[in-house]
This record gives structure tokens, C-alpha cells and sequence, in this order.
């Protein structure tokens, strides 16, 4: 019995400094960051409908719509591993990708709005409510995302856990910001001119 | 190196205060149908809470209607997956749940869809659900009309699905299966020894042993409302304190009866309040999970 006790007694330390929690975090976020990506990934898939539909109807927006194909090729050229997670640079490119082509595609959809056929259009409209969602079901995973890595995060930093995560060299989880900060800071300028 | 643990301290308490946002809270689920609006007459939530307590009752999905003046200052979009994951509507172990919102005064609405139900209902289904059956009424001011034919259309694409058929165990009080019996081993592990230690040099050998068997017995039931394991705990606990010194004894025989006998005493009066609590009523399933799915639309 008293041969045990220290062993045990480590055991639970560890158990009470967060080492699982650490564990079931990090796998926690590792989930939820797939998911993410999943979301994206169906995104990326909607784009060529759209852009050949689009295309058919209003084959002048030319500009607009290359510029979603080429963030579309940019996007989906970046590779993403499980590492990804653990390296802030590289998530930082990923995020930054799949900002610009969430905003060329916002562009696109308030570019259309001066098309009546296209809006009219009923394979058009099907392709706009499943990219509505898709933008709703990546707002979620990412928000998921940034509640589990919050957590794991807090855990590395708070006492006694940030021992552990010294210990065993759990850096700090980068997250997602805001896609260009200072952009949405600025007050948006109101034109009543034109 | 002190300055940055400040830091960190500091970070953490941002972190946790930030949560506090001026949010629209989440309305308790009383039922079926919740209207905040008013809008609706006794007769019409009558009719509509009776049509999806039967459907609830053959399909075993639940589907919830959430009327409110306005989801302001959040998107309707956000307020809605909120909604659904603060409810946790659908069955535990299916997750078959779906809300139905409509904020009045922003004139618009949203069908939000648990992960489990996005087949038998994908966004263009609520997309068209909602411009078909549900606008063209809202906008001739006939709101319980557009309530009503919408869940209809609702009721009947998740009949098209095959989800597991509801059974009466489902409407049974939530069992407590989050319990981590790992944790409460490693606990026991360190516990009974010293605990055991100290009751023994406090009353000795025989009444310490009838002590630590029973508040293991009892803390084993209180942890888990289970009074066969809380037996077995406390008469484990009995016999392990006793015999950690000396050879057992006919007073240990009759101590472990003893601290078995507190389990069980005390668990059978826990269940009997414990189903007295459990009576009719609606209540969320709790395994829905809202992922982002459906549709919005305005009218």
C-alpha cells in the first residue's frame, strides 16, 4: 500500500491539474475544427453552380465573377492538416483565403440583385438558399470551434492547469478573428449622391 | 515572468465577463407552442399544441413554435440556433427536433432544423415550406393559417423519414448516463484508505469500519441514485477499512449489513420522490443538435 501511494497520488495530481481536460479538449477542438473545414469544403463545392448559372444570365459581370473563381482556386489550393491547428501562421493564410471568398461571394450576391431573370431564376434561388445555409452552418462549426478552443486556451493559462501545459508543452490554440479588422471598424460611408 | 502571469489572469477573467452580451433571452419551453406576441387566440394555441403533441407522440419528433415581437439586436438566423441548442428539442438519443420562429415586428422567420431531421427536411424544403405555405398567408395577416399549414408540410416531410419509433421509455424522467464512473473509482481508490485511517483512530477498529462503510454506501447512492451499487460500495468499503489490520469478525459480518442497509434505505426513499417528480407535462428530449440548418425568409 505504501509502495503505491506516491504513484497514485501523481496519478490524481495530474488528473486534478488538468491533464485530462487538456486531452479532451484538444480532441474536442481537433472535431470541431473538422467540421469547420467540412462546412467550408461544401462551400467551395456550391461555388461552380453558382458561377455557371450566373454566368448564363448575366455573362457581363465578368469581373465579379472571376474574382470568386480565382478565391475559389486560392481557398481550396491551401492545404489544411490537423497541424494547421497547432500553427498559427498557416491558419492565419487559411482563414485569410476563405475570408476572400466569403466576401467575393457576397459581392456576387448583391451584384445579381440588379438581374431580375436571374432572380427569378428557380435553379438560381435553390443555389442561393443552400448557400445561405452553408454560410449559416459555417458561422456555427466556427463558433464551436472558438468556444472549445476558448476553453482550451483558458485551461493553458489559468492556475494550476498552466503548470501541466508547461510541463507538457501545450501551447495556446490560435483562433478565428474577424476577417479584416479595420474594415469593419470603419463607418460605412453613406452616399445619397448617385 | 510575474507580469505575465498577470497577463494571463487578466485574459482569463476578459474571457469569462465578455459572455455577458444584451441579448434576447431564451424563453422557458412551456410547450409546444410559445407566443409572446399574443397573437394567436386560446383556441388556435389549443388546436396547434394538441396537433404536435399528437405528432410527437406517433412520430416521436418534436417540433416547437416560438413566436416573438423581435430577435433584435441579433440576426434571426443566430437567435434561432441559440434557441435550439438551449432547448435541446428532439430525443436524447435521436436528436429529432425542430423550431419553428417568428419574429413579428422584423416581419421575418426561420425553420431551424436539428442535424437530424436536415435530411428529411434540407434547407430548399424549408426554403420552399416557407415561401409556399407560410408568407403568402403572414401577408394577408393570417398568422395562425401560416403557423398551421406550415407545420402541416413540416409534419409531413419528417413522417417521410425513418426515424426510430418513439417508445414510452422516452417520455420517462432523463436518466443521469453523463456520470463518470472512472473518476468516482480513482476517488474511492484514495479515499477509503485515508478516510478509513481516520475513522479508525477516531472510533476504532469496529465502529470506524461501520462509519467508512457507511458514507461510502451513502455517498455512492447520492453520486449515483443507484442503491445496489451503493450496497456494494459500502459493504466494499466496510470490509477493506476492517480488514486492512486485522482478520474479520462476526461484529464486522453484522457492520457490513449495516452500512449495506444504510444504501439501501436511503435509496429506496430517493426513487420514490425521484418518479414522484417524473409526472406529464412537455419537456425537451434534450439530443437535439442545431448545426445551422434550414431556411429564413421574410414577408
Amino acid at each position: 500500500m505504501k509502495r503505491w501511494l506516491p504513484a497514485l497520488l501523481l496519478a490524481s495530481a495530474l488528473t486534478g491539474c488538468g491533464y485530462n481536460d487538456f486531452q479532451r479538449l484538444d480532441e474536442q477542438s481537433t472535431a470541431a475544427w473538422s467540421e469547420v473545414l467540412n462546412q467550408y469544403q461544401r462551400r467551395a463545392d456550391l461555388v461552380p453552380n453558382i458561377v455557371a448559372t450566373v454566368k448564363g444570365e448575366a455573362a457581363f459581370e465578368q469581373d465579379t465573377l472571376t474574382k470568386v473563381v480565382e478565391a475559389r482556386a486560392k481557398a481550396t489550393s491551401i492545404q489544411v492538416t490537423p497541424e494547421t491547428l497547432n500553427n498559427p501562421e498557416a491558419f492565419a493564410k487559411f482563414q485569410a483565403a476563405q475570408g476572400e471568398l466569403g466576401s467575393a461571394l457576397s459581392r456576387l450576391m448583391v451584384t445579381v440583385e440588379k438581374y431580375p431573370d436571374l432572380k427569378a431564376n428557380k435553379g438560381f434561388s435553390d443555389l442561393r438558399v443552400q448557400l445561405e445555409g452553408t454560410e449559416n452552418r459555417i458561422t456555427v462549426a466556427r463558433n464551436r470551434f472558438i468556444g472549445t478552443v476558448q476553453e482550451y486556451n483558458v485551461l493553458a493559462r489559468s492556475f494550476p492547469s498552466n503548470l501541466t501545459a508547461k510541463v507538457m508543452g501545450y501551447a495556446a490554440k490560435p483562433s478565428f478573428t474577424v476577417h479584416d479588422e479595420a474594415a469593419i471598424s470603419a463607418p460605412p460611408v453613406v452616399d445619397f449622391k448617385k | 515572468m510575474l507580469l505575465r502571469l498577470f497577463v494571463a489572469c487578466w485574459l482569463a477573467l476578459l474571457v469569462t465577463t465578455s459572455h455577458a452580451q444584451d441579448v434576447l433571452p431564451v424563453p422557458a419551453l412551456t410547450g409546444h407552442v410559445i407566443d409572446t406576441t399574443a397573437t394567436l387566440s386560446a383556441s388556435q394555441l389549443q388546436a396547434l399544441e394538441a396537433k404536435l403533441t399528437t405528432f410527437e407522440a406517433s412520430s416521436g419528433a418534436q417540433v416547437v413554435v416560438l413566436m416573438v415581437p423581435t430577435t433584435q439586436p441579433e440576426d434571426i438566423a443566430s437567435y434561432a440556433n441559440r434557441v435550439g441548442n438551449v432547448w435541446k428539442i428532439g430525443r436524447k438519443e435521436v436528436g429529432d427536433g425542430l423550431v419553428l420562429l417568428v419574429a413579428k415586428n422584423d416581419r421575418k422567420l426561420r425553420i431551424e432544423v436539428a442535424k437530424t431531421l436536415e435530411g428529411a427536411i434540407p434547407d430548399l424544403a424549408a426554403s420552399n415550406i416557407i415561401n409556399d405555405a407560410i408568407t403568402p398567408r403572414f401577408k394577408q395577416g393570417d398568422f395562425a393559417g401560416g403557423v398551421d399549414a406550415g407545420v402541416e408540410q413540416i409534419m409531413a416531410l419528417v413522417k417521410g423519414e425513418a426515424l426510430p419509433a418513439p417508445t414510452a421509455k422516452a417520455r420517462a424522467a432523463p436518466q443521469n448516463d453523463s456520470f463518470d464512473w472512472q473518476q468516482l473509482l480513482i476517488f474511492a481508490v484514495f479515499a477509503v484508505p485515508i478516510a478509513g485511517t481516520i475513522a479508525r483512530s477516531i472510533f476504532g477498529a469496529k465502529l470506524g469500519s461501520v462509519v467508512t462503510g457507511g458514507a461510502v454506501g451513502a455517498l455512492a447512492w447520492v453520486l449515483s441514485t443507484s442503491l445496489l451499487l451503493a450496497g456494494v460500495a459500502g459493504v466494499v468499503a466496510l470490509l477493506f477499512t476492517l480488514l486492512s489490520r486485522w482478520g474479520s469478525s462476526s461484529m464486522g459480518g453484522l457492520g457490513g449489513g449495516l452500512g449495506g442497509l444504510g444504501g439501501f434505505g436511503g435509496g429506496g426513499f430517493s426513487s420514490g420522490r425521484r418518479s414522484g417528480g417524473g409526472g406529464g407535462g412537455f419537456s425537451s428530449g434534450g439530443g437535439g443538435n442545431f448545426g445551422g440548418g434550414g431556411a429564413s425568409g421574410g414577408w
